[in-house]
């Protein structure tokens, strides 16, 4: 096994990474949790043993640093130690730029509950297959497809 | 989901957009290289994490650059990237050399891509054929110690990972003929042109 050279990599896919991170986290922390994710990536890719799915895997690392920064940030925000109340409130996220959502869908996509948003973001703008999001995720397919489904049958409503 | 029907929500997701977002940077590079135009035509530097340059090859198009880049990240390093400012010296050495306005050695190499049987060959090079001078195969099959290998040498010349920096241009065949050259035989004809100070 050869690992392709990592600016192939970067080349590749920095901006499908750096639209996942927004979809993730909005658009105050986007760009630091892409940079963290790469810098993650950077620091774990000589250890790899598979190069089957790379992109995958960078949405991956993407995913987790998404999530770890949204965990801090509401534990910063909440005035508890409580881990797993910090973990389970509902992150913020602010929908893209002013302007560039006329539909309002990322309005309502902010609106979700924070894994159907998290795998709606996999789903549709890193274009994971459930099996990816189930990986990315740490489930299952079968709940990967529910809470995308889930998600659109809420946002089909909200738009109409 | 729906099915393949194109379905506007979906569509609306897929397209989301960021419109301020900059390729991420990095602290460091096992490997850092530059794509430089050359009046020889288009190179390939590389260098290690010191700084020391591991590769100088002719890339004339995107797939030798890419069979280059998959070559260093086999045999140094997959942490590849683009950063040409870590190959300023090399690519100011290399404009100078190549405007005659310098005969000084290149900057700091090291035969990191280099075969067992290319080292000695590479590093006798280096010892015995000075600026301007030639040197035949078989001259240098002999100091590399395998004096009947004269055609294997040619084969490990033609191979040579660090291509004008350790200048296989000054070798040709017994008849004076130019034989080949990684970069082609006007490349080549230039090189020696230059160094025998024929040409500017």
């Amino acid at each position: 096994m050869s690992l392709p050279p990592f600016q192939r990599l970067v080349d590749a896919h920095w901006r499908d990474v750096a639209r996942l991170a927004h979809a993730l986290v909005g658009p105050d922390d986007g760009d630091d949790v892409a940079q963290q994710a790469w810098l993650q990536a950077w620091a774990a890719y000589p250890s790899l043993t598979s190069t089957s799915n790379l992109r995958g895997w960078l949405f991956t690392v993407t995913y987790r640093c998404a999530t770890d920064s949204h965990r801090g940030r509401a534990r910063r925000g909440v005035p508890t130690d409580d881990e797993t109340l910090a973990a389970a409130t509902p992150a913020r996220i602010d929908p893209p730029a002013a302007g560039s959502d006329e539909s309002g869908v990322w309005r309502a996509v902010a609106s979700l509950p924070p894994r159907q948003r998290e795998a709606v973001a996999l789903r549709y703008v890193a274009d994971l297959d459930h099996a990816g999001i189930a990986r990315a995720m740490d489930t299952s397919v079968t709940m990967s497809r529910r809470l995308v489904s889930d998600a659109l049958v809420t946002l089909r409503k909200a738009l109409t | 989901m729906t099915g393949p029907r194109p379905d506007r929500l979906e569509a609306l997701l897929a397209g989301f957009d960021v419109a301020a977002s900059r390729p991420p940077d990095f602290p460091n590079a096992d490997v850092s290289y530059a794509v430089h135009d050359t009046s020889v035509g288009r190179m390939l530097l590389a260098c290690n994490d010191s700084g020391v340059l591991v590769a100088s090859l002719f890339t004339p198009d995107a797939a030798a650059e890419d069979a280059a880049l998959v070559r260093l990240a086999a045999r140094v390093s997959p942490r590849v990237l683009r950063r040409p400012d870590s190959l300023d010296a090399a690519r100011r050495w290399l404009d100078d050399y190549l405007a005659g306005r310098t005969r000084s050695a290149a900057p700091p190499w090291e035969l990191a891509l280099a075969t067992p049987f290319q080292k000695p060959v590479l590093t006798a090079l280096v010892a015995r054929v000075g600026y301007g001078e030639r040197a035949t195969y078989g001259q240098l099959a002999h100091w590399s110690g395998r004096p009947a290998a004269a055609r294997a040498v040619g084969t490990a010349l033609g191979a040579n990972p660090l291509c004008i920096v350790l200048p296989c241009h000054r070798v040709v065949g017994a008849s004076g003929s130019l034989t080949g050259y990684a970069g082609g035989l006007a490349a080549k004809r230039h090189l020696l042109e230059l160094e025998a100070g024929s040409r500017a």
